[in-house]
């Protein structure tokens, strides 16, 4: 490889350096926040760690989803289930998807953790997708490092978002650019029966990022079938600070950006 | 002896009788393969089931040698096939089917209006409208020309089926109405082979084989302009064992490196032995697929595969079930309103939901029994266990009663009343009481202790 000129090198190598880490710099203390990935930038891997008791981690993933993929976009998403986690969480059930997603799930049933990771990967290969949701229960040895690098590559190369719901699992290596852990939180009471459940709201961390600061938000979704409903056609839009849906009410922290 | 004779009624008349069982879906593929090979007669042929054939023969005859050598060859080719026939050529499919059914007479044929002298059966009309002629006097096709059409048509002014319509029929046979049949089409599914002057006994040579098959395939295919549904492939070992190979696309396909790769995943666990000699490529089902043109001002197509590659994929590793789609079904059960099918087939019709139904994001697959603390009859539930952990209930709102659907299930079915909750935690779910107390249904018509189930999971 030729040397390149010895009277260029010190003049450009620093400004190019300090504008890339500049830049590095104000994305990775931008936090995140809803809707800042609208266009379809942003992490195309994320992993929600939840419970198996609950759905928030596919509750959360959705709402992820909704809050990414595009509203006009009708091409189909696909869910990957292991045999496992369909039995300890129940399957999608069609009336309680979001409305947007209804007509538009292909569900895989894998039998083992290596054909689910198969589904996921060939997902991602495949154009006509607009996103891939996969859920995997406890840490089985098949998903390594090398097999979430290979996801987070393919849904790059391709640019298919995965989320990957981790049930029950511990916290092990992974590339994956967002790391979430999900839980499920009291819902705000509704307007007209204060004693019935909410809209859905959960306590999540984001604990890994690779472009944002870590950080802990209480989300919910507006709406009751998780459609991203504009808030002015809310009754209590006025609480609503976002106008995606995701709505963050963290504690003390600023919700500003940056 | 005629049709409908008994079994024991035949036998006493001729002891001798050779007995074979009757295989009507048999007949109609023997049927359809005459009807083929009798396309050379005529350039088209169609069925007359469940026993007929017609062969257009219009413009042919002096191929043969006029009429009357045509029908010689006819007979001697049914002859030959050892198949007992009638024949007759008319100008009109009616005539000619009625000419094969009641043979004329001979001293008959040479009349002047020799329709005129058939039977009113060889109209091809149903056996009620035939009783009904036969009361009416009406014995030949002569004599319904004497009844003169308009009182023919007062009396069948109803029958819009040409096989109930006399004068319908009549028109046929004299050809003033056009008489539209459906011809019989071969179709010729594309078959590859190669025989190898040295048996292959590795995997690489094989999928080299394969290769070329598939696209000597895809070639045939874009020439009927078809894509392929089903595939299989047949191995031939040198010891005379064989080996198929059969796989199922979601979507017509004629992409090369597709069939191969998904062919692939099959290859794995064959045994070659001493080697196979021939290997066949075979479309058991195709689909009409157009030629379809690129686009060359579009911009760059994206990389990646396309929806129906990857459902074939996904089908070949994890098995035709796998991968599914949920569509709605007629049903108020939670767990019966949804089906699963193969993604790509279009959606049955379906109602649109009620919108104030609060439905669960997942339902398990088999509602799981929980132990609830609740104030009978019908109060609300305070808390619940399921899977080992006790949970408080904090908010819910219900009942939300589904009835059984008495219409499918016994009367001893129990109703269900659902309600959402929400735990202290926050974690959201369906469960459903089985039934009232006193209620008189239940596996013992007594009506007793409901039981408590948690059926789904909200997001």
């Amino acid at each position: 490889m030729p040397q390149p000129e010895p009277a260029l090198l010190p003049s450009i190598a620093p400004t190019l350096m300090a504008a890339d880490m500049v830049a590095l710099t104000t994305r990775r203390t931008m936090r995140w926040r809803p809707g800042l990935s609208v266009d379809g930038s942003g992490a195309p891997h994320s992993e929600i760690f939840a419970a198996a008791g609950e759905a928030s981690g596919a509750g959360l993933a959705l709402a992820l989803a909704l809050d990414r993929l595009d509203p006009e976009d009708r091409r189909p998403i696909l869910w990957v289930q292991t045999r496992e986690t369909a039995r300890l969480t129940g399957r999608p059930y069609r009336a309680g998807l979001p409305a947007a997603l209804r007509d538009r799930v292909i569900h895989v049933l894998a039998d083992k953790a290596q054909d689910a990771l198969f589904a996921l990967e060939e997902g991602l290969h495949c154009r006509d997708l607009a996103g891939v949701l996969g859920e995997i229960s406890g840490n089985p040895k098949q998903l390594d490092f090398t097999a979430s690098r290979r996801l987070s590559l393919a849904a790059e190369k391709y640019g298919v978002p995965l989320w990957l719901i981790r049930l029950d699992a511990g916290r092990d290596l992974s590339s994956a650019r967002m790391r979430w852990q999900a839980a499920a939180a009291p819902s705000a009471p509704p307007r007209w029966n204060s004693a019935a459940p909410g809209d859905p709201c959960w306590r999540a961390e984001l604990f890994r990022a690779r472009s944002h600061a870590p950080g802990k938000w209480i989300l919910h979704h507006d709406g009751q079938t998780l459609n991203t409903a504009a808030p002015e056609a809310r009754p209590h839009a006025a609480t609503t600070a976002h106008p995606v849906g995701l709505v963050f009410a963290a504690g003390a922290r600023s919700l500003a950006a940056g | 002896m005629h049709a409908g004779t008994r079994l024991a009624d035949a036998r006493t008349l001729c002891p001798q009788l050779a007995v074979a069982p009757s295989d009507p879906a048999e007949d109609h593929a023997f049927l359809e393969a005459l009807a083929l090979w009798a396309r050379r007669w005529g350039p088209w042929s169609a069925l007359d089931p469940p026993d007929g054939l017609l062969v257009d023969v219009t413009g042919v005859a002096h191929l043969f040698g006029g009429e009357a050598a045509l029908l010689a060859d006819v007979r001697a080719g049914f002859a030959a096939r050892r198949i007992a026939v009638h024949l007759a050529i008319a100008p009109t499919a009616g005539a000619a089917w009625g000419l094969a059914h009641c043979p004329l007479p001979n001293g008959e044929k040479e009349e002047a209006d020799p329709l005129a002298r058939l039977p009113v059966a060889a109209l091809r009309l149903d056996p009620a409208v035939l009783t009904v002629l036969r009361r009416l006097g009406l014995k030949r096709i002569g004599d319904l020309d004497r009844v003169g059409r308009d009182a023919l048509q007062r009396r069948f002014r109803n029958r819009k089926d040409p096989a109930a319509n006399p004068l319908l029929r009549l028109d046929q046979l004299r050809g003033l109405v056009a008489e539209p049949l459906l011809p019989v089409v071969p179709e010729i599914l594309p078959l590859v082979q190669r025989r190898l002057l040295e048996p292959i006994r590795h995997r690489e040579l094989l999928e080299r084989v394969l290769a070329d098959l598939a696209d000597d395939l895809v070639r045939e295919l874009e020439a009927q302009g078809k894509g392929a549904r089903r595939l299989e492939l047949g191995l031939w070992r040198v010891d005379g064992a064989v080996t198929i190979r059969s796989l199922e696309c979601a979507a017509a396909t004629r992409d090369p490196a597709h069939i191969c790769r998904l062919f692939s995943e099959k290859l794995g666990e064959i045994d070659a032995g001493f080697g196979i000699e021939t290997v066949r490529l075979r479309t058991s089902w195709a689909e009409q697929l157009a030629p379809g043109q690129g686009d060359m001002t579009a911009p760059e197509e994206r990389p990646g595969t396309t929806l129906a590659a990857f459902i074939d994929r996904l089908a070949t590793r994890l098995g035709p079930r796998a991968v599914t789609r949920p569509v709605p079904h007629a049903s108020h059960i939670p767990e019966r309103a949804q089906r699963w099918q193969p993604p790509l087939e279009p959606a049955p019709p379906r109602q649109e939901e009620l919108r104030f139904h609060a439905r669960p994001l997942k339902l398990l697959d088999k509602a799981e029994r929980i132990a609830v603390l609740y104030a009978t009859p019908d109060g609300y539930p305070k808390a619940f266990r399921w899977r080992g952990a006790v949970h408080e209930v904090a908010r819910v709102e219900g009942p939300e009663r589904i009835a059984p659907e008495w219409w499918r299930e016994r009367s001893s079915a129990r109703l269900r009343d659902y309600y959402r909750i929400e735990d202290g935690e926050g974690r959201r779910y369906w469960i459903y009481r089985h039934g009232i107390i006193g209620d008189g249904r239940g596996s013992d018509l007594q009506g007793g202790l409901p039981d408590w189930y948690l059926q789904g999971i909200f997001a």
